[in-house]
């Protein structure tokens, strides 16, 4: 079953769905809002961009982060660092916004992906794979390693005079994982997957 | 470009059907108006003609946002303690030391992620519910070009909240300079939650449904 039919979410106007020229994105003509995008590699891309992420985070929780140097000492973080130090200072909420922000969203994000498509390139489904996907579309939004890394380059700024920072493994590992993000964002045909998932009913 | 004021435009809502905000299928809207949620028979989002109570959650969330903002912005959001002597800091006054300092491109960034977007946020939010609640048919367009920005640079006003844990992290006990979170930071982590959540409960389609003739009344 193929859609042939497809509405526009920000005004509602229905289009016919037209088959799109390799690598390109149809948008509403009444609004301009993207309806669907035509990438013919788009679950192999994802997949793999997934995976290639996940790998990024794992590696970016076990290195050192940033080091600071001053006077001779040098003080070593991790990625997680802030988050506990935060929650030290009994600032809890915003402790557990960053942690998901920046670490667990992204990672339960590639995780569903990962489990969405993985079964989907060998021709099987696993339970609850509708609902994982939808999860993982929710999650964008919430996925902010893009500003962390912006916040990282602040900060870095800020202590300049102070002290010298050392970037360290993770750092780079981190600014992986904001590639492979946007990637995903770019290359990600939701329509194209949901249409593969209706050729199992 | 096809007319795009016409009365009688084909969208979604006229032709009986539901657009899955999911996965985008359109489902054909039971005809017994029954108050059963009905939900996508392909990915399970709950079905809606539009965004339950969207004018009213909206402002809710707007409203909560304007009054936090109040405090994120008087409260520090940093403590620096430099051999015993304390200072803290808002957001604004920490813009202020990097343009003092020379980082002109970093104060720039930090003024726009942490003051600029918020209130550019909460000012296009309003103005879209008042021209949506006035039925105003003045250029739906560019209208939904505003908000879809709006919803797409909201995320980046959480810039501020990362600097501190940064800082944080980096800047502790033990040495001659330590760097606390303040309870600002709180507030204004609250307020770029709220507003993203404010943004994602708007539903753009009211401003197309203001152009219609004898629009059915948004039942749900």
């Amino acid at each position: 079953m193929t859609q042939t039919l497809i509405a526009c979410h920000e005004c509602d106007l229905i289009h016919r769905v037209q088959p799109l020229p390799e690598n390109s994105k149809a948008r509403c003509r009444r609004c301009g809002a993207l309806l669907y995008a035509h990438f013919p590699k788009t679950i192999e891309w994802s997949l793999a961009l997934a995976i290639t992420g996940l790998v990024l985070l794992v590696i970016a929780n076990i290195y050192p982060f940033l080091s600071l140097e001053s006077q001779g000492t040098v003080l070593e973080t991790t990625l997680i660092t802030g988050t506990i130090i935060l929650s030290e200072q009994s600032m809890a909420g915003v402790a557990i916004l960053v942690l998901l922000t920046s670490m667990l969203i992204p990672c339960i994000l590639l995780g569903a992906l990962v489990y969405v498509l993985w079964p989907m390139k060998l021709g099987h489904r696993l339970p609850a794979n509708r609902r994982a996907f939808r999860l993982a579309l929710n999650l964008r939004p919430w996925s902010m390693t893009e500003i962390f890394l912006l916040g990282i380059l602040v900060s870095v700024v800020k202590l300049a005079k102070l002290a010298t920072i050392i970037p360290g493994t993770a750092l780079f590992s981190f600014l992986g994982l904001v590639l492979v993000l946007a990637s995903i964002n770019t290359f990600l045909a939701p329509q194209t997957i949901w249409e593969k998932m209706d050729e199992w009913r | 470009m096809a007319m795009i004021h016409g009365p009688a435009a084909h969208t979604a809502a006229r032709s009986g059907l539901f657009n899955c905000h999911g996965c985008s299928l359109l489902v054909r809207r039971p005809s017994a108006a029954g108050q059963m949620p009905v939900r996508c028979p392909r990915c399970g989002t709950r079905l809606h003609r539009r965004k339950p109570n969207s004018i009213a959650r909206t402002w809710a969330l707007l409203i909560a946002a304007m009054i936090l903002y109040i405090p994120a912005n008087l409260f520090p959001v940093t403590i620096t303690t430099y051999l015993g002597s304390t200072q803290p800091d808002t957001i604004m006054s920490g813009v202020i030391f990097f343009m003092q300092t020379d980082s002109w491109g970093i104060a720039l960034i930090i003024f726009v992620a942490s003051i600029v977007v918020p209130i550019a946020k909460l000012i296009v939010l309003i103005g879209l519910l008042v021209s949506v609640q006035r039925r105003s048919h003045w250029r739906p367009e560019e209208r939904t070009r505003l908000y879809r920005i709006t919803e797409l640079v909201g995320r980046w006003s959480m810039l501020d909240v990362f600097v501190v844990t940064v800082l944080v992290a980096l800047v502790r006990l033990g040495y001659l300079t330590t760097i606390e979170a303040g309870s600002g930071v709180v507030y204004f982590a609250a307020v770029v939650v709220i507003t993203m959540i404010a943004a994602m409960t708007f539903d753009p389609r009211l401003i197309w449904d203001a152009l219609e003739k004898n629009d059915e009344s948004p039942a749900h």
